[in-house]
């Protein structure tokens, strides 16, 4: 853990893409993940022309292909298990190079490949693209009950002051003469979790008393003064791309 | 430091199975807001978050499962549900579930539901069950809640995995046929080691709080006796 996660993938710009209300992009990208996933797999062209459309988005944005492509390394675990599907799928098989690998298992290999590849590329770009404080703002002007709200802005609080105390007990114990090296580093992490968390309750509880104080009821400012809610023609240009996708999502079906 | 995370990712189970996890999450989320809402007061709504973010943090320790290229984590159902019991455990569960697939792309949107109803709904769920019997059968001791914290966070980690077993037996997009059983068989020992090391760090935990705030601790809220007797929180330099 290095920097709070709140800010590690958000990147500051003024392209059209950030410009977007957040409830769009968050509207925008379920869509378009659920044409993803509902397109059938041997509909190869179909996920070329999604792979268009995320790499328009992208370019609208202003998101490198490199940013993107290195932070998309978080499937590498699922990649792997789709590696072994063919070795491991029953039914036909077919000779490729000498080794005996399942039809239906290569064929699952590139289904979970193309799709969890795009849902992640997707996913990056919102998150490059929206600030968690608007993401909130956003999932809460999407009508997302408030229980559920308060926890997430709580949720990504926190998360630095967890980060913090962290940090501070960590230079506390080294400053001890504790050597951080693994093996001696176990039993002191140990008994820190339990401190840690003590300590971050505690002063994530003056956070909260701190902003009832300042007049908060449970939603954040931005959404009930209504500021930058997006307008009719906001959510028309937002549509376009998963529009785009349901309807080759659509002929996909209707071709195979 | 790259730490990885991953849930199902999209294209893993078929769409129609997805559908209906996803229902079925929806509509026992909604049950969980609902009784949530009660319980939310103004101790539990910082705990809450709190232990959305533990969970969040502790979830990028990611151990991969090289034999079958799945890699598993530690879920936090058992500490939620310890600290702010099973309705706001889920919520907390779900919500950072929720927020890993929209920014982190950390386990697929349209698999939300499947994620949601192992980690969120059954892992919780499981815990609290042992929770509540445990702390009436077990001696009303540190131990016996070291005990129950540990087994609970094992256990529930372990029912979990096996939550995307049969989501993969009913609806895997590839038939691996009779390696469905050694699919099985990874899952659960693997888990099983996943859960030692989450039910160290539950236990641990719990143990911490129930020593110095156990008007925090969700779960012995209910229990006529306190497992510790109150020791206020020292001030001093923080």
């Amino acid at each position: 853990m290095g920097a709070g996660h709140g800010h590690v993938l958000y990147r500051e710009s003024d392209s059209p893409v950030h410009r977007l209300p957040p409830e769009v992009k968050i509207a925008a990208m379920v869509v378009f993940t659920i044409a993803v996933v509902a397109t059938p797999r041997e509909a190869f062209w179909a996920f070329g022309a999604y792979a268009l459309l995320v790499a328009v988005v992208a370019a609208l944005a202003r998101v490198g292909p490199r940013w993107l492509l290195s932070r998309a390394l978080i499937e590498v675990p699922f990649v792997v298990f789709a590696v072994a599907l063919p070795f491991l799928g029953s039914g036909d098989r077919v000779e490729v190079l000498g080794l005996s690998l399942s039809v239906d298992g290569l064929h699952g290999a590139w289904n979970i490949l193309a799709k969890g590849t795009l849902g992640v590329l997707v996913s990056l770009l919102l998150a490059g693209t929206t600030t968690t404080r608007d993401l909130i703002v956003g999932l809460d002007r999407l009508h997302c009950p408030q229980v559920l709200t308060q926890i997430a802005t709580f949720m990504l609080r926190y998360l630095d002051v967890l980060v913090g105390e962290a940090r501070r007990m960590r230079v506390a114990r080294i400053s001890r003469g504790d050597d951080p090296r693994f093996l001696w580093q176990l039993r002191g992490f140990a008994a820190g979790i339990g401190a840690l968390f003590l300590r971050a309750f505690e002063r994530g509880e003056r956070v909260y008393l701190a902003m009832l104080s300042r007049g908060y009821t449970g939603r954040m400012p931005a959404v009930w003064q209504g500021e930058g809610a997006a307008s009719v023609g906001q959510w028309l240009v937002a549509a376009t791309v998963p529009v785009l996708a349901a309807s080759i999502a659509a002929t996909a079906v209707v071709l195979s | 430091m790259e730490t990885l995370a991953m849930h199902i990712s999209n294209g893993i189970i078929d769409g129609p199975v997805a559908a209906v996890f996803a229902a079925l999450a929806l509509a026992a989320l909604t049950v969980c807001v609902l009784r949530g809402r009660r319980d939310l007061d103004d101790r539990l709504a910082p705990m809450a978050g709190l232990v959305a973010a533990f969970i969040f943090a502790v979830q990028m320790l990611n151990f991969p499962i090289f034999t079958a290229g799945v890699s598993g984590h530690l879920l936090g159902g058992a500490l939620a549900a310890m600290l702010v019991g099973p309705w706001v455990g889920a919520l907390c569960v779900a919500v950072v579930l929720v927020v890993q697939a929209l920014i982190f792309g950390d386990g697929g949107v349209a698999m939300l539901g499947l994620n949601i109803t192992n980690m969120a709904l059954l892992g919780t769920a499981v815990a609290y069950v042992l929770i509540a019997v445990l702390l009436r059968v077990l001696p009303r001791t540190r131990a016996g809640l070291a005990v129950t914290a540990f087994v609970a966070a094992m256990i529930s980690v372990v029912v979990a995995s096996q939550g995307f077993v049969l989501e993969y037996w009913l609806g895997g997009t590839t038939d691996l046929g009779n390696n469905l059983g050694g699919l099985a068989g990874t899952m659960a020992g693997v888990h099983l080691l996943i859960g030692i090391g989450e039910g160290l760090i539950t236990a641990t935990t719990v143990l911490t709080v129930a020593k110095v705030r156990p008007d925090l601790v969700y779960a012995l809220r209910s229990l006529p006796t306190p497992v510790a007797p109150a020791v206020p929180v020292a001030g001093g330099a923080r």
